[in-house]
């Protein structure tokens, strides 16, 4: 009850840092879920450091520039980047209460990625027909274990889309529906900011 | 307390300072600026336009840039008053990640550079 009452006292009667009692209920949990994103973040630069450190290690089998098609990765890269742009905008739509422009973005959102994971996944697959799996060098297991992370981080957020998306078609816009909706927007946001260092370090680096 | 003291409001991140139509702008120019950074990025990485050698820090500078116009643009990340928890947990993940990655990197050089010679295989 107390929460129901706090969320709904206006923004500049809720002062910061603990001064004006508890912050709203969305405050809290996006901060929280930033939390979280933040470690995810840490989790990934162990991946980073991995290949950093092993790139080099090809023992004798294929390299990345005999490997990577640039031409793929750019797609990949727009997917992504279109993804968040209308993931963005369907946040925005959402809290709008507009569903049917909501649904529509959130549609182009659930399509880019899918687009995106399904040129990985064929990447993945090429790469393993030629005898470049994940076990032919220490390069190669990182460069799956790191690549490979952040596409199993992607379609998790693609199952995620689908949940939330039929809550809101179930429940309606309501505002728990919008604060899980913000928590995946965050999480999509900061896979592409995680997907500009793949495409820096792994392909254009790599690919020299 | 008046109504012209300034409080300070704790803002969540990926939450813009007010609504108002000046949002749907915000995302159009982070995706403007996001894809002549992506742009710029394959064009370096592809072409002689920058000096060879320095090609690797080049790539890492469109990265960085484009990583803050995603941060500003698309999580709504400023330098407001509302926004200082966000940023400090966000600078504490940055410095995390900086220790594990370049750690990483140096300690592992160090190795390399101390090994004994090995035959080739």
């Amino acid at each position: 009850m107390t929460i129901a009452i706090v969320d709904t006292l206006p923004a500049e009667t809720v002062s910061g840092r603990g001064g004006g009692g508890p912050a709203p209920t969305r405050t809290t949990i996006a901060y929280g879920f930033w939390i979280f994103i933040l470690s995810d973040m840490v989790m990934f630069s162990a991946m980073f450091a991995a290949y950093a450190v092993l790139s080099g290690n090809t023992a004798g089998g294929p390299t990345g520039r005999e490997l990577f098609n640039l031409h793929n990765v750019f797609i990949e890269t727009a997917c992504l980047l279109f993804s968040s742009y209308t993931c963005g905008l369907g946040m925005l739509s959402a809290e709008r209460r507009e569903l049917s422009r909501f649904l529509v973005f959130a549609a182009f959102t659930l399509a880019l990625g899918a687009a995106f994971l399904t040129v990985e996944i064929s990447e993945f697959a090429g790469m393993v027909e030629k005898g470049a799996g994940p076990s032919r060098s220490a390069f190669l297991s990182s460069f799956f274990g790191l690549v490979g992370m952040h596409g199993a981080h992607l379609t998790v957020g693609l199952v995620w889309l689908v949940y939330t998306v039929a809550q809101a078609l179930a429940k309606g816009l309501r505002p728990v529906v919008l604060r899980r909706l913000a928590c995946f927007s965050l999480f999509w946001h900061a896979l592409d900011i995680v997907w500009i260092g793949v495409m820096t370090l792994v392909y254009l680096m790599g690919d020299r | 307390m008046n109504g012209n003291e300034h409080v300070f409001d704790d803002r969540p991140p990926g939450v813009r300072p007010q609504e108002n139509t000046a949002n749907f702008l915000s995302y159009t120019v982070g995706l403007v600026l996001a894809i002549a950074a992506t742009i710029g990025s394959f064009v370096v990485s592809q072409t002689d336009l920058l000096w060879p050698p320095g090609v690797p820090v080049g790539l890492i500078v469109l990265a960085i840039a484009q990583i803050g116009v995603h941060l500003v643009f698309f999580l709504h990340l400023g330098s407001g008053s509302d926004n200082t928890n966000n940023i400090l947990a966000l600078a504490f993940g940055m410095l995390i990640v900086f220790l594990v990655i370049t750690g990483s990197c140096w300690i592992i050089a160090n190795l390399n550079d101390n090994m004994m010679p090995m035959p080739a295989h």
